[in-house]
């Protein structure tokens, strides 16, 4: 179908969707990339014009730096792990027949719908304080010494909350997929001999593996910007500043835009990187 | 054919299935029950699980003092309004890669979804320049617009896969109708599309009412919505447990309702179709 | 009011020709039928006439006037589609006003015209249904309705009995047939199935690949094709085409002889052969006839024929009823 006549309706009806994202988009991008290259401290003499690639090479070579990419490659592997694990192995026990399966999914999905700002407080205080939470009360109980979470072992804490709220994603997105495998395909392969281990080897995981990439992309995506998490529990101290935390305090708390600026570009490249493995398994899906 | 199974082993599959999700629930369920407990109770070693005095004070408390009708009005205007002018954008969109698609429309389409990408940290200050130049700092309009702008590529992507499954056919049946482009989308398809819109709306009302990074950064008193409101606690003077809870209870309750009954199109929507 | 008329219409998509230059005259009231193969381009030139598609270049004249760039609403056509294209979220009664209400005709107009369709077509009953709720003959009348109540210039039909089992279709053939008779008005209808066209046409366009192989009346095409393709196109079961030796003693490169043509003999003809498969329909028999030095033939014989799988036959061509065609697949006159 088309004519002219509704193709030019077509581009029309696009533009404003394509036009306010492009804005959205260039606008503020090229303003970063601007911030990047110029000595920017609003509260310590403006603008104090060109500094080439001083704050790429100084952001890089802060001693901020690595620590913070450390920390992120841990929240992110960390809760990666986490959820694709234990999602995996939910979303197989989901689709076994049970009694009340509709309510088991209510319960396991809810996290996902907790404000991110919630979750973190609800956790830091009521389950992790180290006097009044539950935790406290747990390990007393067991007569241990109640930890501190969120001093002691705070990136492992936070990678506990974070996982928390992204597990229930992983899972139905498993479920959905381990749903949409087909059943003879399984009874063929115990025909065949295969044990419940080989059939889960051969048979599920491989058709798992585009569920799994998927989630795996979009979760990072999304944990490399992890920000609430990290602002209500400990507001980066502790070894918890991620690399977009860093970027946060050196743009709002320290005030310098150009060093800011210049990790942001660097925050954009990594997230490309990945967008761009995403896009292409989705672009493969657009096809079919 | 889903084979019968020994109801021994339906038992095991149910009591392991129901542990481990009544253990990931458990978090929610303490605190909606913490919000219905004195503070004392709340922090009371050991912990009571169910037998305390309910009470509902600290839903009142919280009320009176922070004001919470106003953050809950500012959540549903900034989550509706972005979520609802999303939609009216995005309609018109998806009709044309859905029904005059080109060449281009898969790379416009990608584009669209890589602009979702881009990390919020990387363009704050500019945001942040721009709110002020505009005066939409600390406006519900100004963080209208930036949550709608975010999610602006899922209502797009949402809406081209539901409108993908209505056949062509009936769109040029309305055109030998008489129909001209406005009554075709507001007569036949948008009516037809109405459980696909349905969806579309309710996740991204879900996204939108959770989203916390811009919402912390670019308000303060006059437009924070609950994402905010809550954060606020996080300082010690509002650390009161039942409180705390009661407040929880109140951002979460209507979010995880309107959730349960989306969790289908979650699967859709974040995932762009890629997973079905 | 209805006559069409295509001039050095032509259509591609990218680099692919799917409408090579046409002519065509559809005259006031005639009932037209594309037919042709599926990929022959019918269903796009019908696409074309509406107006759904743009012409890459050439004229379409609607009534004598110029409707090439005219948008479908305007066009004065009513088309009715293969999968019916009923709006699901509206009843029977809003589907079919919508073209009036489209039309922004007076409601108490487009009560009336739709209760009238209704009783014509028989929907009365079910007119607050909704399509969901309707048989497949139901949502085909109710597509027709939605195209009558406009009073269009002409009909436009695409493929519309091809959803509906056999007894069904027999049917809804004879209901458009008669929907032509009383209405009078213009009628294109694209099929791909031969009986159809041979069945309800005034005038057969016989299409292949993006041309028209040939024009006529549906005895006219039977009678006398121009070509192989048309010959082998109309009539059912297909015409049987010989080659080699018995086709050069005929001089042609090759002939043609109908299923109904032949005469059987037990004893004496033609050619001889074994009966294959052997169809008793009660009214006709069919045999698939290995004939030597011929091939497999098609043979009609009138009534029950008491033949059998292995039997030897002879078979005769009825000399009149040969059809002979040359090298380049057109018929030897």
């Amino acid at each position: 179908m088309a004519t002219k006549n509704s193709r030019s309706a077509a581009r029309l009806m696009m533009a404003p969707a394509v036009i306010l994202l492009l804005g959205w988009m260039l606008v503020p991008l090229t303003m970063t990339l601007w911030f990047s290259f110029r000595k920017y401290l609003p509260l310590r003499g403006g603008d104090l014009g060109w500094v080439g690639f001083d704050n790429y090479v100084r952001f890089v070579s802060s001693s901020s730096f690595w620590p913070s990419v450390q920390t992120t490659l841990i929240i992110v592997g960390g809760v990666l792990a986490i959820t694709v694990v234990f999602g995996i192995l939910l979303a197989l026990l989901l689709d076994q027949p049970m009694w009340g399966q509709g309510i088991v999914r209510i319960l396991v999905i809810a996290p996902f719908f907790v404000m991110p700002t919630v979750s973190a407080l609800v956790w830091k205080n009521i389950f992790m304080d180290p006097v009044n939470g539950l935790f406290a009360h747990l390990w007393k109980f067991f007569g241990a010494t109640p930890i501190e979470w969120l001093s002691q072992a705070s990136v492992q804490s936070i990678v506990m909350i974070v996982s928390w709220q992204w597990l229930p994603f992983a899972t139905l997105i498993l479920l959905t997929a381990v749903q949409s495998l087909d059943s003879e395909r399984l009874e063929a392969s115990e025909m065949d001999g295969a044990k419940p281990l080989q059939r889960f080897g051969y048979i599920i995981l491989p058709h798992l593996a585009r569920a799994i990439t998927i989630v795996v992309l979009i979760q990072t995506i999304f944990l490399l910007s992890i920000f609430a998490e990290i602002f209500v529990t400990t507001g980066g101290a502790f070894g918890t500043k991620t690399l977009s935390y860093l970027i946060f305090q050196r743009v709002l708390e320290s005030q310098n835009i150009g060093l800011g600026s210049a990790g942001g570009i660097y925050a954009v490249i990594l997230a490309n990187i990945v967008a761009i493995f995403l896009m292409r398994i989705v672009g493969k899906n657009l096809d079919a | 054919m889903a084979r019968s199974v020994t109801t021994q082993r339906k038992t095991i599959n149910t009591v392991l299935a129901w542990a481990i999700g009544l253990l990931i629930f458990f978090p929610i369920l303490w605190t909606i029950l913490t919000s219905f407990k004195t503070e004392a109770q709340a922090i009371n070693d050991p912990p009571i699980f169910l037998f305390f005095d309910w009470t509902l004070e600290n839903y009142s408390v919280v009320q009176e003092r922070s004001n919470y009708a106003r953050f809950l009005w500012n959540s549903i205007f900034i989550a509706g309004g972005s979520t609802l002018l999303g939609v009216i954008i995005a309609i018109p969109a998806a009709w044309s890669m859905a029904f005059v698609p080109s060449k281009r429309t898969k790379d416009i389409l990608l584009w669209m979804l890589s602009t979702k990408m881009l990390p919020a940290v990387g363009v704050l200050y500019p945001i942040y320049l721009l709110f002020i130049k505009f005066g939409l700092l600390d406006s519900v309009l100004g963080l209208t617009l930036v949550i709608m702008l975010i999610n602006l590529p899922i209502i797009v992507w949402m809406l081209y896969t539901y409108f993908r499954e209505i056949p062509v056919d009936i769109l040029e049946a309305a055109r030998m109708d008489g129909a001209s482009l406005k009554s075709e989308i507001l007569y036949v398809l948008t009516p037809m599309a109405v459980p696909g819109i349905a969806s579309t709306l309710l996740l991204n009302f879900i996204l939108a009412w959770n989203e916390a990074f811009w919402t912390l950064n670019l308000t303060a008193a006059k437009a924070a919505p609950l994402t905010a409101f809550i954060a606020s606690y996080s300082s010690p003077e509002g650390l009161f447990y039942a409180k705390l809870s009661a407040a929880s209870t109140m951002a979460i309750l209507p979010i995880l309702i309107l959730g349960w009954f989306s969790q289908k199109q979650l699967v859709r929507g974040l995932t762009f179709g890629a997973v079905k | 009011m209805g006559s069409i008329t295509l001039k050095q219409v032509t259509k591609s998509f990218g680099p692919v020709d799917v409408i090579k230059p046409i002519d065509l005259e559809v005259e006031d009231g005639e009932f037209v039928v594309f037919v042709g193969p599926s990929g022959c381009g019918k269903s796009t030139l019908l696409r074309l006439i509406a107006g759904l598609e743009d012409v890459t270049s050439g004229h379409i004249e609607i009534n004598s006037k110029d409707a090439t760039t005219i948008p479908p609403a305007k066009r004065g056509l009513a088309m009715v589609f293969q999968s019916y294209a009923l709006y699901p979220h509206m009843s029977v009664r809003k589907n079919i006003a919508f073209p009036l209400k489209m039309a922004g005709i007076d409601k108490a107009v487009i009560d009336r015209k739709v209760d009238e369709a209704a009783r014509v077509l028989n929907l009365s009953d079910y007119i607050d249904r909704r399509p969901g709720q309707l048989s497949g003959g139901q949502r085909q009348r109710v597509a027709i309705g939605r195209a009558i109540v406009r009073e269009p210039d002409a009909f436009l039909f695409d493929e519309p009995l091809s959803n509906l089992d056999a007894a069904l279709r027999g049917n809804m053939r004879l209901e458009i047939s008669e929907l032509h008779q009383s209405l009078k008005t213009t009628m294109i209808y694209v099929t791909h199935d031969q009986v159809e066209a041979m069945t309800m046409a005034d005038k057969i366009v016989v299409l292949r690949d993006g041309i028209i192989e040939q024009v006529g009346a549906p005895i006219e095409l039977y009678k006398n094709p121009r070509n192989l393709f048309v010959a082998g196109f109309i009539g059912s079961p297909k015409m049987n085409f010989i080659t080699g030796a018995e086709a050069e003693k005929k001089d042609a490169h090759t002939i043609g002889v109908r299923p109904e043509h032949f005469s059987v003999s037990r004893s004496k003809g033609t050619w001889k052969g074994t009966v294959g498969v052997a169809e008793h329909l009660g009214s006709d028999t069919f045999l698939h006839v290995s004939a030597d030095g011929v091939g497999t033939l098609t043979v009609r014989a009138d009534g029950e024929v008491d033949l059998k799988y292995g039997d030897d036959v002879h078979v005769t061509a009825d000399p009149n009823k040969i059809y002979r065609f040359g090298t380049d697949g057109n018929t030897i006159r």
